[in-house]
C-alpha cells in the first residue's frame, strides 16, 4: 500500500471525526472520499494531509510513518475547497510559489511554470488574476499550483463543489484525464456519489467518523455491506415490511428492505414483453411524475407502499393516476449487520437482466 | 408616479443631511477659523509660536506617532491571534479589545492615577524601578503617562480595521502556502500583508487623528501646562481663562488641530479611495 491510514482516532470536542478509521491506497490509484456532509471524510483528508494532528493512530507514505512530519515536508500537493489561490498573485506566481519556496533556479522554475501552464492548457492566461478567471480556469490553475513542486501524492477537497453543473462533468473528465497522466497517488473528497462513481478507480464510503466500506465504484454499488451504503449509493427507498409482494417471504424481525428505482419495473397491463412474469404483478397507480431531464421518474403505490422507478423517454406517454402493472425484481434485506440481495422467488429461472 | 415620490423622498433626505452636516460641523467650524483670524493674522502667528502651544504640539505628535506604532504592532499581533487560531476565552479576549470603545476616556485616565499614582498598587514597583536604575520615571503626571493614557484609547482601532478582513480571508491560502514549505514570515508578507495593507493604513489613520484630539483621559493624567498639555488641553485651558486676547488664542490652537483633523480625513479617503481599487 502506498498511503495507508491505521487506527486514525480525532475528535473535535465532543465531536468525533474519525473513528478507528484504516485503510490504504495503492501507488497511481485515483481514491474518493464518500459520505454525506459532517460525515468527517475532510478531516480524513486533512490528517492525512498533515494540516490536522490525529489523536491517535498512524499516517504512512511509502511504509514511513510521518505523524510527527510537518505538513510541508510530507511531499503533497494539496487542492483546496474554493481552491485558495493566492489572490493577490498571477497565475504564473501563484503555479511558481512552491517551487520558489523550494529555492528552485530561477531557469527552472519558469521552464516548469510554462510546462504546467501548457499541461492546463491556460497559455496566454499567465499574468491574470485570480479574480480574472472563470470557476473551470481556477480550478486547473490549483491543480497545477498543486503538482508544480511534484509531489508523490494529491489531496483535494471538494475540487468540483464551487463549479457549475454544466463545466463540471467536464472538468470531472479533465481532471481524471490529468491525474491519469502524471500518474499521481490521489484522493478527492466528496459529497456527491454521481462524482465518485464516474471518477474514482475506488471509493472509501465514510459515515459519522466510520469507514463503511472500501471498493470499486461498482462492487459498492452491487454489493453493499452495510445498510448505510445500502441507502446511500443510488436513490433508495426503505420498507418495514414487503407484506402482500408476491413472491416475497414474510421478512424476518428487525430487518428492513431497501428497494432502488433499477429493482422496480412499471408497465402497461397490454405489454407483451413481460407476459411471462404475469404471476408476479402488483397493481400500481402513478402518484407522481417527475422529468428528470433524460427520463421520467415514476413514483406508484403499490400494495399501500411507495415505490420509485425511471422510465426511459423512449417508452409511451403515461399519466398520473394512471393504473400500471408493477414488477419488483429484488431488494436488498439489511439490518444492522449488513446487506444482502434478496431475489423475487416467482422470476426464478427468468433473465431479468436480458429485458 | 412612484418614481417622482422616490424622487421627492430621495432629495428631503439629502437636505435633511445636508442641513444637519453645516448646522452641526460647517458652521461651527467656520466659526473657528473666523474667530481665529479675528485679531488678524499676526496675533495669530504668535499664538501659534507661544511657547504652551509649541510644548502642546511636541507633546500631541510624540504621543500621537508612539500611540500609533505601538497600536500597530498591537493590532497585528491581536487581530492575528483572533482570527487564526482557536482557543478557549477567545471571544472574550476580542470583546476585550473594544473596551476603550464602551469606557469613557476619563475613566480610563482616572484609572491610571489610581494604579500609577501616589496611593496606586503600582507605585512602589515604579519607585523600585527608579531606585535601580537611577531613572526619574512617573507614569502619572508625565509625558509617559500621555502617551499611556493616548494608547489605551485608541487601541482598538486598527485591529478593528484588520480583523474583518482577515475573516473574510479564512485561513485556505495560508494553508495552501505553509503546504508549500512557506515559512511564518514569507506567508505573512506574501499572502497575509497584501490583504490587510488598506486595512492597516486605515486603522493607523484612525488612530492617528483620534490620538491628536483625545481629551478625557489625558485630562485626567496631564496637569502640567506647558510641560505635559497637549493640544486639546492647551485649547481649554486658554478659553478657561477667559480674556479676549486668551479666547482668541484658544481658536487659533483649535484651527492647528482642525487643520491636522482635515488632513487626516482626506489621507483616510485617499486610502479608501485606493484600498477598493487594489481589492481584488
Amino acid at each position: 500500500m502506498y498511503v495507508e491510514l491505521k487506527n486514525i482516532n480525532k475528535k473535535f470536542g465532543d465531536y468525533e471525526a474519525a473513528k478507528n478509521i484504516s485503510f490504504g491506497i495503492e501507488k497511481g490509484k485515483l481514491a474518493a472520499l464518500l459520505g454525506p456532509s459532517g460525515s468527517g471524510k475532510t478531516t480524513i483528508l486533512r490528517i492525512l494531509a498533515g494540516l490536522e494532528q490525529q489523536d491517535s493512530g498512524d499516517v504512512m507514505i511509502e511504509g514511513n510513518v510521518v505523524n510527527d512530519v510537518p505538513a510541508s515536508e510530507r511531499g503533497i500537493g494539496f487542492v483546496f475547497q474554493n481552491y485558495a489561490l493566492f489572490r493577490y498573485m498571477t497565475v504564473y506566481e501563484n503555479i511558481a510559489f512552491g517551487l520558489k519556496v523550494q529555492k528552485m533556479e530561477k531557469q527552472k522554475i519558469r521552464e516548469r511554470v510554462q510546462e504546467m501552464i501548457s499541461l492546463i492548457g491556460l497559455e496566454g492566461l499567465e499574468k491574470r488574476y485570480p479574480n480574472q478567471l472563470s470557476g473551470g480556469q481556477r480550478q486547473r490553475v490549483a491543480f497545477a499550483r498543486a503538482i508544480a513542486p511534484n509531489p508523490q501524492l494529491l489531496l483535494l477537497d471538494e475540487p468540483f463543489a464551487a463549479i457549475d453543473a454544466k463545466v463540471r462533468k467536464e472538468l470531472r473528465r479533465w481532471l481524471k484525464e490529468m491525474i491519469e497522466k502524471v500518474g499521481i497517488t490521489s484522493i478527492f473528497v466528496t459529497h456527491d456519489q454521481e462524482e465518485a462513481v464516474e471518477v474514482a478507480d475506488d471509493i472509501l464510503i465514510i459515515n459519522e467518523g466510520k469507514l463503511e466500506q472500501i471498493g470499486s465504484p461498482i462492487d459498492i454499488y452491487k454489493n453493499p455491506k452495510t445498510p448505510f451504503v445500502a441507502q446511500f449509493i443510488g436513490t433508495s427507498v426503505i420498507l418495514e415490511s414487503l407484506s402482500g409482494f408476491k413472491g416475497y417471504e414474510e421478512i424476518p424481525n428487525g430487518k428492513k428492505v431497501i428497494v432502488r428505482p433499477e429493482f422496480v419495473e412499471a408497465f402497461k397491463s397490454d405489454n407483451q414483453k413481460f407476459a411471462k412474469m404475469k404471476n408476479a404483478v402488483e397493481e400500481g397507480i402513478i402518484e407522481n411524475i417527475v422529468f428528470r431531464g433524460s427520463y421520467l421518474e415514476l413514483t406508484l403505490c403499490v400494495n399501500g407502499v411507495r415505490l420509485t422507478t425511471n422510465r426511459s423517454l423512449e417508452r409511451r406517454h403515461v399519466e398520473i393516476g394512471e393504473k400500471m402493472c408493477v414488477l419488483l425484481y429484488r431488494v436488498y434485506l439489511f439490518d444492522e449487520n449488513g446487506a444482502q440481495i434478496h431475489k423475487n422467488e416467482l422470476l426464478k429461472g427468468i433473465d431479468v437482466e436480458a429485458l | 408616479m412612484k418614481k417622482t415620490s422616490e424622487k421627492i423622498v430621495k432629495w428631503i433626505l439629502i437636505g435633511i443631511s445636508a442641513l444637519f452636516f453645516l448646522l452641526m460641523l460647517v458652521l461651527p467650524l467656520i466659526e473657528v477659523i473666523v474667530r481665529a483670524l479675528a485679531d488678524g493674522l499676526q496675533s495669530y502667528q504668535a499664538a501659534l509660536a507661544a511657547e504652551n502651544t509649541l510644548s502642546a504640539l511636541k507633546v500631541t505628535l510624540i504621543a500621537t506617532v508612539i500611540a500609533v506604532a505601538v497600536n500597530t504592532v498591537f493590532g497585528l499581533v491581536a487581530s492575528w491571534v483572533v482570527t487564526k487560531f482557536d482557543f478557549r476565552g477567545k471571544n472574550v479576549l476580542s470583546a476585550l479589545i473594544d473596551i476603550p470603545f464602551s469606557i469613557s476616556p476619563v475613566i480610563a485616565g482616572l484609572a491610571f492615577i489610581m494604579t500609577f499614582g501616589r496611593s496606586g498598587w503600582a507605585k512602589p514597583v515604579i519607585d523600585g524601578i527608579n531606585e535601580v536604575f537611577g531613572t526619574d520615571l512617573a507614569l502619572v503626571f508625565s509625558v509617559p503617562g500621555v502617551v499611556l493614557a493616548t494608547i489605551f484609547v485608541t487601541f482598538p482601532f486598527i485591529s478593528r480595521e484588520i480583523i474583518p478582513v482577515l475573516y473574510a480571508q479564512g485561513r485556505a491560502e495560508e494553508e495552501a502556502a505553509a503546504m508549500m514549505g512557506a515559512s511564518g514570515f514569507i506567508i505573512f508578507r506574501k499572502i497575509t500583508f497584501p490583504h490587510i495593507r488598506w486595512g492597516l493604513l486605515y486603522g493607523m489613520i484612525l488612530c492617528a487623528a483620534r490620538a491628536f484630539g483625545e481629551f478625557g483621559a489625558v485630562y485626567a493624567v496631564s496637569k502640567a501646562r506647558g510641560k505635559t498639555f497637549t493640544l486639546p488641553l492647551e485649547i481649554d485651558a486658554l478659553y478657561m481663562a477667559g480674556s479676549a486676547d486668551s479666547i482668541t488664542q484658544a481658536f487659533a490652537v483649535s484651527s492647528l488641530l482642525v487643520g491636522m483633523a482635515l488632513v487626516m480625513l482626506i489621507l483616510k479617503n485617499v486610502v479608501e479611495y485606493r484600498g477598493k481599487r487594489n481589492n481584488r
